[in-house]
This record gives structure tokens, sequence and C-alpha cells, in this order.
């Protein structure tokens, strides 16, 4: 098993990433477990894979199911670092990539105009060494500011690179993404190639505001993370919320999976449940009846619509 | 195993799923690292490397238990499955003797071994405790006693699953379960309406878990009957912007609707954007000049006026008569849904008469309420409620044919199936000249157009352009062409 990872590092050029990550699927899902993540079978089974076959992972899903809470547990089980870019719209490889510290670079030749070496500014007037030195030191990587990508793929330690919102950055931009992703190596047109010295692991969230590119999804591992079912639900509950009793835990999945089933502009979230279940648990309640439910529930639903409904649909008889 | 997986790979693509060579490469290599009897691993590492849009599960989970439910690599675990089931089952049930082998195919009924009255008890006992087990071992023999499977049959099982749950009797046995929790919670104080309906949403999902075996366990017997390529065939389920939306069931609705709210919004998210960036404004001399402060009075940055393209409007004159009303209302949804790419939208609809629909639409935030009360309180019978264009066109142009000005769009919806009546394609002509462009989106498929009553070529003439919408993907791409 470890020769095909080795493999593949080596046909892309890269040193041999040591032994995998993960021993097996029940590995991950013990690791995660023990950083309070839960996962399921499809959770941890591509997270393994992804480990093996070296690819990044795109994950999909509603808000608030813990896309980017499975970055950073990954990153903690695994105790590497993570390095997160926040896509937002207008992002350019200049914030994502590298940029040149330009304003450095004016100071370096106005001080070397002042001191009296760096004369020839002009390359017509003097096309002299001194100019060719200058140039060279100006684009050297002194005066590269990294920004996450090129950081994580040059960083010596173990990195976890979380692009969180992928969706948000305009189609062109993404194109920036690929060689990182599939060759983990960035080209700088002046300094050469970049490449990884050790393979990060990659995860990639999306919202699904619009449509990825083919290119995008062609490199990655799919990973789709909806709504818990019931059991699980519980468990997080159990888990993510201190000093709850067994019996308010279920109540609350039971009610919020209930919730589910109705159609509401914005379904309440797993965050927005533990949110709920914290209250709960503040409050002091053992257990919920229709009267504390009603009044918490703009908790869980931030529609006024939808907490009417709710209200009408689960709490007055004969729905 | 590689073959198989070509086959599968051929089975997505021909069900509409983009599968590209090197996704089929990565699958190949991701199968090497999951234990091959484990069904869900395999499930898991396949969807991960071949599916890459949480719409397409569906077809994709489809063709995977026809391909991989029952065959090769399983036949261990389906052993120990059975037996399980077998012990299960004994413990469960009346321990009515030898229980029955692989039930074949000859003849579903000669096998049986539990009659109505215990199978219905066993339904009751496995949805009151909800075991995964006994509930499986439940549809299995549902199976057995109700599909009347006959080999050899081109059918997808929805027959036979159809079949099999009118027998059962769901929504009796549901009926019982909850008279049983509302008896015994008499002693407490009797139930609230929240543990009532809390209560009610268990069984029903325990319900739900029981289709679904039925539906995996009919599949299966197909499977062995057909093999696997002839049934995904029949199974194949299209995805969700693929469907006709004139011939869709009930089911495939209520698919075209979930499908359509995230559709809408990516359609409103990427217009904004092709507005945002499209041209760029001006050069914004002011701004440029104090960026340049910062890099030496060079200016590095130069800055740009945002612009202000103008925004068209939009009228749409909606068919809403039973033939096509389910696609005016996914147009009307999806124009609305994303009305702030217009600088204005009125809606009409007729069928006979017609009436404007605007007003359901202010100040509502959710398009589908909207529709749904234009179902119920626009006034649009004239004489008989059979469709009427020429009627409805010469209303439409006497009332608002003024307000049609040379910045506005005028979109028509419906089959132009006019049930023989005049077709005042001239009243078209008229709008034309005060347009900016009239388009008439069309449900029916470009081969029917013109046959029996259908008079759309005349009012072709009349339009800036005819288009064939039929799924909800076409309707996408025509409203992202109109902006």
């Amino acid at each position: 098993m470890t020769e095909t990872t080795a493999s593949r590092a080596a046909a892309l050029g890269l040193p041999d990433t040591g032994p995998p990550r993960f021993d097996s699927v029940d590995d991950v899902r013990a690791r995660l477990a023990d950083v309070g993540y839960l996962s399921d079978e499809s959770i941890a089974g591509v997270v393994h894979l992804a480990d093996r076959l070296a690819k990044p992972i795109l994950v999909e899903g509603p808000a608030g199911t813990g896309k980017t809470q499975l970055a950073k547990s990954v990153a903690e089980i695994t105790g590497s670092r993570l390095i997160r870019l926040q896509c937002y719209e207008g992002l350019d490889e200049s914030k994502a990539l590298y940029e040149w510290n330009y304003r450095k670079q004016l100071l370096r030749i106005q001080a070397g105009q002042v001191s009296g070496e760096g004369l020839a500014l002009a390359a017509d007037e003097a096309p002299g060494s001194s100019w060719k030195a200058l140039e060279e030191d100006i684009f050297s990587a002194d005066f590269l500011l990294t920004r996450p990508l090129l950081e994580a793929i040059s960083a010596d330690e173990p990195v976890v690179l979380l692009v969180d919102e992928v969706d948000r950055v305009e189609l062109e931009t993404e194109a920036l993404l690929l060689e990182v992703l599939s060759e983990y190596q960035v080209s700088i047109p002046e300094l050469g190639t970049v490449r990884a010295t050790r393979l990060p692991m990659v995860f990639l969230t999306s919202n699904n505001t619009r449509e990825l590119s083919e290119a995008l999804k062609r490199r990655c591992l799919y990973l789709h993370i909806d709504y818990p079912d019931l059991e699980r639900e519980r468990e997080i509950v159990r888990t993510r919320v201190p000093g709850i009793t067994d019996e308010l835990a279920d109540q609350v999945a039971r009610i919020v999976r209930s919730l589910r089933t109705l159609e509401l502009r914005k379904a309440p979230s797993v965050s927005e449940t533990l949110d709920w279940a914290r209250t709960l648990v503040i409050l002091g309640m053992d257990s919920i009846d229709a009267a504390s439910a009603r009044d918490t529930l703009h908790i869980l639903l931030k529609y006024q619509t939808d907490i009417e409904r709710a209200s009408k649909e689960l709490l007055t008889a004969g729905s | 195993m590689l073959d198989l997986l070509s086959g599968f790979v051929t089975e997505l693509r021909d069900a509409g799923l983009p599968v590209s060579l090197t996704e089929h490469l990565d699958a190949a290599e991701a199968i090497h690292y999951i234990p091959l009897e484990d069904r869900t691993a395999l499930k898991y590492a396949l969807a991960a490397t071949l599916v890459k849009s949480s719409d397409h599960w569906r077809a994709f989970e489809t063709a995977f238990e026809v391909y991989f439910a029952h065959r090769t690599l399983t036949e261990a675990g389906e052993e120990g499955e059975e037996g399980a089931d077998g012990e299960l089952r004994e413990s469960a049930a009346s321990g009515s003797g030898d229980r029955p082998g692989r039930p074949g195919m000859s003849g579903a009924g000669a096998s049986d071994s539990m009659s109505a009255e215990e199978l219905a008890a066993l339904l009751y006992r496995s949805l009151l405790i909800g075991d995964q087990g006994l509930t499986s071992v439940v549809a299995r023999q549902a199976v057995n006693r109700y599909a009347g499977m006959e080999p050899g049959r081109p059918v997808g099982g929805t027959y036979y699953l159809y079949r099999t749950l009118r027998n059962l009797d769901l929504e009796g046995v549901l009926a019982r379960l909850l008279e049983e929790a509302r008896n015994e919670a008499v002693g407490g104080g009797g139930l609230t309406p929240l543990e009532e309906r809390l209560i009610a949403d268990e069984y029903q999902a325990r319900i739900d878990k029981l289709r679904q075996s039925i539906e995996s366990e009919i599949r299966r017997r197909l499977v062995e009957d057909r093999g696997a390529e002839a049934l995904a065939k029949s199974v194949r389920k299209p995805l969700p912007e693929d469907l006709d939306v004139m011939h869709a069931s009930r089911d495939d609705l209520a698919a075209l609707q979930r499908a359509l709210h995230p559709l809408s919004r990516k359609l409103a998210v990427r217009l904004t954007r092709k507005r945002r960036k499209g041209r760029k404004g001006a050069l914004d001399f002011r701004a440029t000049v104090r960026r340049s402060l910062s890099t030496g009075g060079v200016p590095v940055e130069p800055r740009f006026r945002h612009p202000r393209p103008a925004k068209p409007e939009i009228m749409v004159i909606a068919d809403i008569s039973g033939s096509v009303a389910s696609f005016a209302r996914f147009t009307l949804h999806l124009v609305y849904a994303i009305s702030s790419q217009f600088s204005k939208v009125r809606a009409f609809v007729f069928v006979d008469g017609l009436d404007e629909v605007t007003r359901f639409f202010e100040g509502v935030d959710d398009p589908a309420l909207a529709v749904h009360r234009i179902n119920t309180e626009a006034d649009v019978i004239w004489i008989d409620g059979h469709s009427d264009y020429g009627h409805a066109l010469r209303v439409f142009n006497e009332r608002y044919g003024d307000s049609v000005t040379s910045r506005t769009s005028v979109l028509l919806l419906g089959d132009a199936r006019n049930n023989y009546h005049a077709s005042e394609a001239w009243v078209l002509g008229e709008l034309q000249r005060q347009a900016r462009h009239v388009y008439w989106l069309n449900p029916e498929p470009r081969d029917y157009w013109g046959s029996g009553d259908s008079i759309v070529d005349e009012y072709a003439v009349h339009c800036d352009q005819v288009v064939e919408v039929r799924t909800l993907r076409q309707l996408e791409r025509f409203v992202g062409e109109l902006t």
C-alpha cells in the first residue's frame, strides 16, 4: 500500500512522504472521535482515501454541518499546522499565492541610489552588472511575501491546508488553485518553481452557491456532508454539550429532525442544534415541553416565517 | 473487478453523469486501499472519486445498488447476513419451521413460510422497536409474499414495489402504532402535540427505512434475474435538471422543486458577478492619483468607477391551463428568484382570460408561496377554461399594451395549443414593434410543434426567438442569457 503512495509522490517528483497518516478507516474514525469530531463511514472513508491517494478533498454541504471543523480536527489529530485561506470575491493571486513586496523593493533601490552603488537604475544608461545584480537581488526570496497556498507548499512541518468557501471566488481565480492541488507546486516566473517538500493534506469547502469548474472537481475527492441522522446528531450533542442528560439530548435531536422535514427557508444546522442544546442546559432544563420549545425556538430558526410555521406545525394539536 | 468498474462507469455516463477518464483511474486506484468485502467503504470510495455533485447522488446510488449490491465481492458477506437473518427470524417470529433458502425466481409464492397474519405481526413489531435486522427480514418476507415477481420481464420494479406496499398497508400500521402510543400515554396525562408529532416522525422514519429496504430487495432479485446491465437501464433515474417538466410524476416534481431553489440561487449569484465585473467603468482619475502616493507617485494600480449597466424590464405572460401549469410555475418561480437582476418584473397569467399577478409576488419572500396563491386566486377564466391564446393576447394588448416599452422583454410561456380558436397573431406583431425582444418558451418537444391544434408557428413569425424549454437545465440556460 505504501508503495503506491511513494510511487505517486515519486511521479510528481516529490520526496517520499513517509508512512501514511492513518492505518485504516476505523483508525480515522477513532482518532477523530478523540478530539470530539464524530464522523461517519463516508467522512472517515474519504479522509482515509485522501491520505492514501495524496489528493485534496472537496467538502460540500449545507452551512453549519462541520465542514470547516473537519479540517481543523484532522489537523489536530495529525499534529499539523492548519493554514487557512478564506476565499472571497475578488481574491487574487497576490492574496492567495504570493506577492512581491514592492515597497521593500523600492526602498532597496532607493537605498542603493543613496549609497551610490546602484546608480544605473535605467538599464539603457549603463547596462552593467550592477543592474543585473540589483534585479536578481530584488527578485529573491527575501522580497517575496508568501500567502497561504505558497506557505502550505513550502512549509517544513506537516500542514493541513484549508481553502474555505472556495465557491466564493470567481471562476477564473479557481484556476490559481489547480497547479497547487494537482502538482503540489507553485510557479513563480522570476524565481522558478517551488515544489512541496512534504505533501500537505488539503481541504476545500464549498457552500454550493455556484457550480465549481470541472477542472477543479476532477482533481479532488468529493465529500458531501449532509445533516447527520438521528443517532449521530444525538451523539454529537452528547459529546459537544457538557452536562446534558441523555434524555434531553435525545429530545433535542428528535425535534431537530422533525423541524428539518418541514419546508423551511433555513433548516436548523448542527451548530444551531448545539447552541440550542447549550441554551437548554444553561436554563437548567431536563426535558423540553411545548412552552419552553416555543420560547427558545429563535435559537434554532432565524426567520420569523420559519418560527411561525414550526410552532404551528409542531406545537399545536391537530397538525 | 476492473471490468466491473468499467461497466459501472459506463452506466454512470449513460445516466448522464460526467465521469472523466482521470476520475475513472482514480476510482481504480482507490479500490486498492479499501477492503473489498466492505460494501459501504466501496460505495463511499467510488462516490468520492466518481460523483462530484450532490444532485447526482440519487442516480449514483441506484446504479451502485444494481451493480455492486449482490455480486462477486459480496458473496461471502451475503451468506453471513442470511445466517443472521435466520436466527433473528427464528427468535422473533413464530418459529414456523424451516426457513426458506435463497428465494429463487421460481414462483415467489411457493416457498412462503409466513402467513399473512404472521407477517403483519412481525411488521408491526419491527416498526415498534425499529430494529434494523428485523426490518430487513420483513422486507424480504413481504417481497416473497406480495410482489408476485415474474422472471424475465423487462421492468424496473416500480410495479412490484407498489404491489408490495399496497398489501402491507403501511398507513394502517402507522395509525395503529400511533393509537397504541396514545393509549399508553393516557395514564401519564396523555400526549402533548409536540410528543405526538415526534413519535409520528419517528415511526415515519422507520417506515421509510422499510420502504427502502423493500426496494433494494426487489432490485436485488431483479439483478439475479436479468443481470445488472439490463436492469440498470430500466431503473436509471434522470438527473433532476434533465427531467421533462411536462411529464414529471409527483415525486419528480418534488425533486424539481428542491432542485429549483439552489439553481435559482446559483443563477442569481452568477448573474450578479457577471454584471459586476463584466465591464469596467471609466478610469477614476482622482482615486488613481491618491492611490499612487503610496508608490511614490507612480500610478501602479489604476482605479475605476463602478459600472452601472442598465437592467432590462421583464414581462412574463404565462399559460397556466392544466397541460402546462407546472412548467409555468417553475418559470415564474425562477424569474422571480432572480428578479433583482431586472429593473422591473411584471407577471401575467391566462387560460382564456388574463390577469396580472405581480401583486402576489410583492412583499413575499418566498416565490413558492406566491405561485401557490396565483393558482388559487388569479382570475383567468373567461368562458370555458380552455386555453385561448388569441383572446388572452388581445386582452393583454388592450389593457397593458401601453406599458410595453423599448426596454421591455416580453416572455410568453405556453405550448400554443389553442383549441382551434383564432390565433390573433397580429397582436404579437404589435408587441414586437414596441418591445425590445419577444421570446416564446415552449415546453413541448420541438417535433410536436405545429401538430394538432398547436399554432406556435403562427406566433413564431413575430417572436425574436422561440425556444424549446423542457427541462430545468434548458430553462436555466435561457434565463441566464436573458439578462
